[in-house]
């Protein structure tokens, strides 16, 4: 199978990547390259998963466990925006309950879900390592902290126009 | 107070090698590989008693110690700062803060153990903190304090960051390794223990950032400064971090042995001014102390022992009078089951159970003999799971239900919660 264009225009980050890793550990690109994979292109293609096994020359089906292992990788699309609450312990005991009902009923998005016009996801997640600024709410990755239900709502309006 | 980790002022740039520089940086590892033999710096780790601060309290100089130097074979050293224990995120303020402290620290520790490439496992989300710690490490091998030749010495060393992808159970040391391989991230059986075959079957330290960023100090003032903070049995101090129903969480540096209550102050009390019902005083995983438990308790690792729990991760969740325990378990019970790699079946199973069992008693089903069943499934995994989350499961089950069974009898009995299922405090939220 032949690789997408994301998948050569990285090569290059990909080879520079290989150079500071130590000898013998091409094993260990396995996760980076994913990484990044899905950071240009939102997430991982079947016919990249081929291409990077082929790459790196490890199993095809490394690839494949480790895409279904980890939380933060998908081989599926989201939402152009992204919104991910925690809620775990710290961010329940500041009310992340209720933030993700009020942002629920906002989207119209039950948790996991997509809306049909693909701008948003709503997912929740797991401690962020931020409970000291709880309730954390990621929208696209960026950390917002200190969260109140009225401050994400009037920011999701501002991004139904973007 | 004695601060050894937040020594200075947060400004703008003091995160950068200049600011570091000004404070004395890189002075310690400069001596390290011009006067002292690797030996001689693990003898003074040893010496300092240093316990880990990741979670398990393990004495750092005699972890080093099992790396045979000269044996012909590469050794890794790893940082932990994959920073997954809920109600723990002190990691990141040396990550954002304090990266030089780390890397200083992290490459002392290479010296010492033989290490040419060391890594540090961050958790996937972390952004600013991967930011700080890459251009820190961009700035010291410019400076020619990282790479080949290290200040002219012989001594070579590069700093690898790895970042992870969304899983707890990455934050146990075998499975960061597994994971640092590029697979899934499954802990392994020990024996062998990872000193002796870790990353890619070599001789392998995993650290917590915070007890290798103590090194640094530990090395230039000597062992007995560094014995002289703290208690005769947990040495130093600790990051701590607090959350939860305070009024100022954050992290907090305090000497082993500091008091609860001044701690608590230190925050500014309970929210709204209630009633303190309970603190988990070291990440989720430790066991629940009621609020008239910890009061009068010295947190050092010895003083929690004694009341049945531990400082842990020391990530301090601070829980007010009129918070629901049993909802508080569910959301716990939810995140073991969904972090469980499934590899082992008491903790796939158990973990499952135990999730099924709290939510049938929060839907108003739950019957008087569940809370048996969530106590044997805790028991169950006792020793016989490869990795500690099993366990730390059942100790945060069994540690809630012994503190507050009758707030699960009553659900049990009347079908609804005696707080109204609330884990907020009201007047705030
Ligand atoms: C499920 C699980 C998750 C863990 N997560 C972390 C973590 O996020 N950070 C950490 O430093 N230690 C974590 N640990 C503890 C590590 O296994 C290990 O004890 C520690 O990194 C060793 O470093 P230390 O001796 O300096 O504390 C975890 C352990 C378990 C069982
Ligand atoms: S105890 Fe649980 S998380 Fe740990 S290895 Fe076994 S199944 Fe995996
Ligand atoms: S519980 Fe939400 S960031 Fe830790």
């Amino acid at each position: 199978m032949s690789a997408s264009p994301t998948f050569a225009s990285l090569v290059p980050e990909f080879d520079a990547l290989r150079r500071r890793f130590p000898p013998g550990f091409e094993s260990s690109l396995v996760l980076p390259c994913l990484r990044r994979l899905q950071e240009a292109w939102g997430h991982v293609e079947d016919s990249d998963i081929a291409a990077l096994a082929e790459y790196l020359a490890v199993p095809r089906v490394q690839i494949e466990e480790a895409l279904s292992f980890y939380g933060q990788l998908r081989r599926e699309p989201v939402g152009r925006w992204h919104v991910e609450v925690c809620r775990n312990v710290s961010c329940s005991l500041r009310g992340a309950e209720t933030l993700l009902e009020r942002l629920s009923s906002k989207l119209g998005l039950a948790p996991g879900d997509t809306s049909a016009d693909g701008r948003f996801t709503l997912s929740t997640c797991e401690c962020l390592g931020s409970c000291g600024t709880a309730p954390v709410v990621l929208v696209n990755g960026v950390y917002h902290e200190n969260a109140s239900a009225p401050e994400i709502e009037r920011m999701i309006e501002g991004l139904e126009r973007a | 107070m004695t601060k050894l980790i937040m020594t200075f002022p947060v400004t703008e740039t003091s995160h950068t090698l200049a600011s570091y520089r000004s404070r004395g940086g890189y002075a310690t590892l400069e001596r390290v590989v011009r006067e002292m033999r690797p030996e001689d710096v693990t003898r003074e780790v040893t010496a300092a008693g240093v316990q880990g601060r990741g979670g398990a309290a393990f004495p750092a100089g005699r972890k080093w110690s099992v790396i045979k130097l000269n044996d012909g074979q590469p050794h890794y050293l790893c940082a932990n700062a994959d920073e997954g224990e809920p109600g723990t995120f002190k990691d990141r303020w040396i990550l954002e803060n304090a990266p030089h402290l780390l890397l200083e620290s992290m490459l002392i520790a290479a010296y010492a153990l033989q290490v040419r490439h060391a890594f540090v496992y961050m958790r996937g989300e972390f952004d600013l903190p991967y930011r700080r710690l890459a251009s820190a490490i961009d700035e010291a091998t410019a400076a020619g304090l990282m790479g080949e030749r290290i200040l002219g010495s012989a001594f070579d060393c590069d700093v690898l960051i790895y970042r992870g992808a969304g899983s707890y159970v990455c934050g146990e040391a075998s499975a960061l390794l597994t994971s640092i391989e590029g697979k899934r991230g499954y802990p392994r059986n020990r024996p062998p223990r990872l000193t002796v075959r870790g990353l890619y079957q070599r001789p392998t330290v995993v650290n917590n950032v915070e007890t290798l960023s103590n090194i640094t100090g530990i090395v230039r003032d000597g062992a007995a400064a560094f014995r002289a903070v703290g208690t005769a049995d947990s040495p130093g101090t600790r990051l701590v971090s607090v959350s939860g129903h305070v009024n100022r969480p954050g992290v907090h540096e305090i000497d082993l042995g500091y008091a609860f209550e001044r701690l608590l102050d230190d925050c500014g009390g309970v929210l709204d001014g209630r009633a303190l019902k309970a603190v988990i005083p070291g990440g989720i995983s430790s066991k629940v102390l009621t609020g008239d438990e910890i009061m009068p308790l010295a947190l050092d690792h010895e003083s929690l022992a004694a009341a049945g729990s531990s400082l842990g991760s020391g990530g301090m969740i601070v829980i007010a009078e009129g918070t629901c325990m049993v909802r508080l378990l569910q959301v716990m019970l939810r995140f073991y089951h969904h972090e469980s790699c499934g590899q082992c079946t008491p903790c796939r199973e158990g973990m499952g159970w135990l999730h099924r069992i709290i939510d049938r008693i929060v839907a108003g089903e739950g019957r008087p003999e569940d809370i048996d069943r969530l106590y044997r499934i805790s028991a169950a995994n006792d020793g016989t799971t490869i990795c500690g989350l099993g366990d730390a499961a059942g100790y945060a089950t069994s540690g809630i239900l012994n503190k507050f069974r009758p707030e699960f009898e009553y659900w049990i009995e009347h079908k609804r919660s005696r707080f109204d299922g609330n884990l907020v405090c009201r007047a705030s939220s």
